[in-house]
């Protein structure tokens, strides 16, 4: 019964997406984030997100110190706020695929694949890639990249923070 | 008359535990929004003049009663009380909503022996009001009374079981999570008095931080047929709400609940004393985030 359900679901996945599906596509991001020159600098938490309209938020990856003795780290996840609102409150943490370790400044380049790991397949329709970050003794800012999908090979999506966050870039590859 | 002033007096001595009308009392916690999977809070508790800054007298401790997210009951620790403000913390250790409340319920009223009127002594209540009233007593009068002042924190996700109505007194259902508000936004709460939905009852809610600023900033709602109202939160931080009925409200003494008759229903002093009303009062202090 389930089996049979399946395969006809598959079969039409394949059809609808005329062979958009065949082939993984992969979303290349690269966020920078700005050295500053502070008396105190620790690296900032930061959790990247996807929103689509009518659909709950999908949390890709989020930056935090997850390997402080007793999970120490995770207490100030929350300070992520607005993604901590409209996501992270319902993820228990350490997160499988989704949590790793702070990052140091500069460019630093995250990839995710549709079908695989926290992403998993796109519906059609207008998506924004947020990145938030929140840095211990420092402020916080977040970033938002609008893109719809599918989305051309090549398609970059560009945005800017002013504090906390550097150039944001997103480019969509085959 | 004389009859009245000393229920009044004793209405008053009642409803707020340790605080006269013009003062107001809050717990203030040190976070409302938390993470990770074992945290605490700090909760300040006292009753001031200016929100939030304890310069009067402390809030006793002894009577509050934590709520844990699955409904067992918690503990409060590290209490202690100095001369302007009690502290004590709370170990968050499962996931979702606690409470952390001072309640008390009580009847008071009078009653007249060997032609003098006595007041109900304190601590009478519906169970032991058949002993406070001596043999031979005339003109019984009582009114209950039911005081909630209440704060809620959150670990991981908000969730309500905690909100599961006692109905005695005013108590606050969640249409928006109270560790679910953000400035800007609006944020609907109902209101249920003895369990039902509490229409036409008063709230004042005041921003917190009056120590810098002139203006009180005090906004005074009303609830709809359903007991229901709406905020849009000005601004991010904290803020003091508080409801009562039958007399005795934030702003002012004797602008009770709107009840028939209005300004005229004052005793008329020539007439026999009415039977004092039955009050009640809640309290919260709400965090309100940035967007």
């Amino acid at each position: 019964m389930h089996k049979g359900i399946k395969l006809i679901l598959g079969g039409g996945v394949a059809l609808g997406g005329s062979g958009a599906a065949a082939q993984a596509e992969t979303l290349n991001l690269t966020v920078n984030l700005p050295r500053l020159s502070v008396a105190e600098y620790h690296r900032p938490y930061v959790a990247i997100w996807l929103e689509k309209e009518g659909a709950a938020p999908r949390t890709l990856s989020v930056w935090y110190d997850f390997d402080k003795a007793k999970g120490e780290g995770a207490k100030w996840l929350r300070d992520i706020r607005q993604w901590w609102r409209v996501s992270g409150r319902s993820i228990s943490f350490p997160a499988d695929g989704i949590s790793g370790a702070t990052r140091a400044p500069g460019d630093n380049k995250i990839a995710f694949t549709t079908g695989k790991g926290p992403l998993g397949q796109l519906a059609p329709g207008n998506y924004t890639l947020v990145v938030e970050a929140a840095r211990e003794v420092g402020g916080r800012e977040l970033v938002r990249l609008p893109f719809s999908w599918p989305a051309k090979p090549g398609t970059v999506a560009r945005a800017k923070g002013n504090s906390e966050l550097g150039a944001i870039s997103l480019t969509i590859v085959k | 008359m004389k009859a009245n002033y000393l229920i009044a007096a004793a209405l008053g001595a009642l409803m707020v535990p340790g605080a006269a009308q013009a003062h107001r009392q809050w717990m203030l916690p040190s976070s409302t929004t938390l993470s990770g999977n074992d945290s605490w809070v700090t909760v300040d508790a006292a009753v001031s003049n200016d929100l939030f800054y304890f310069e009067h007298v402390p809030m006793r401790t002894d009577g509050i009663i934590v709520t844990e997210p699955d409904g067992t009951q918690g503990k409060i620790e590290n209490a202690a009380t100095g001369k302007y403000r009690s502290t004590f913390d709370v170990h968050l250790t499962k996931p979702g909503t606690y409470r952390i409340a001072s309640v008390s319920t009580g009847v008071m009223g009078s009653y007249t022996l060997n032609g003098e009127v006595k007041r109900l002594p304190r601590g009478t209540t519906t169970a032991n009001l058949a002993q406070a009233i001596p043999a031979g007593a005339t003109n019984v009068q009582t009114a209950k009374a039911a005081s909630r002042n209440e704060i809620f924190v959150t670990l991981g996700a908000p969730t309500t079981t905690v909100f599961k109505p006692t109905g005695t007194g005013i108590e606050l259902a969640p249409m928006t999570h109270p560790n679910d508000l953000v400035s800007g936004e609006a944020a609907t709460f109902q209101f249920l008095l003895d369990g039902k939905p509490a229409a036409g009852l008063k709230v004042t809610v005041i921003p917190g931080g009056i120590r810098y600023r002139d203006a009180l900033g005090q906004m005074d709602l009303v609830t709809d047929a359903s007991g229901k109202l709406s905020v849009t939160w000005p601004e991010p931080g904290l803020y003091w709400l508080n409801a009562s009925t039958g007399g005795g409200r934030e702003g002012g003494p004797g602008a009770g609940a709107p009840e028939a008759g209005g300004p005229g229903a004052r005793p008329a002093p020539e007439g026999p004393a009415t039977p004092p009303k039955d009050r009640a009062s809640y309290i919260t202090t709400l965090e309100v985030l940035a967007p």
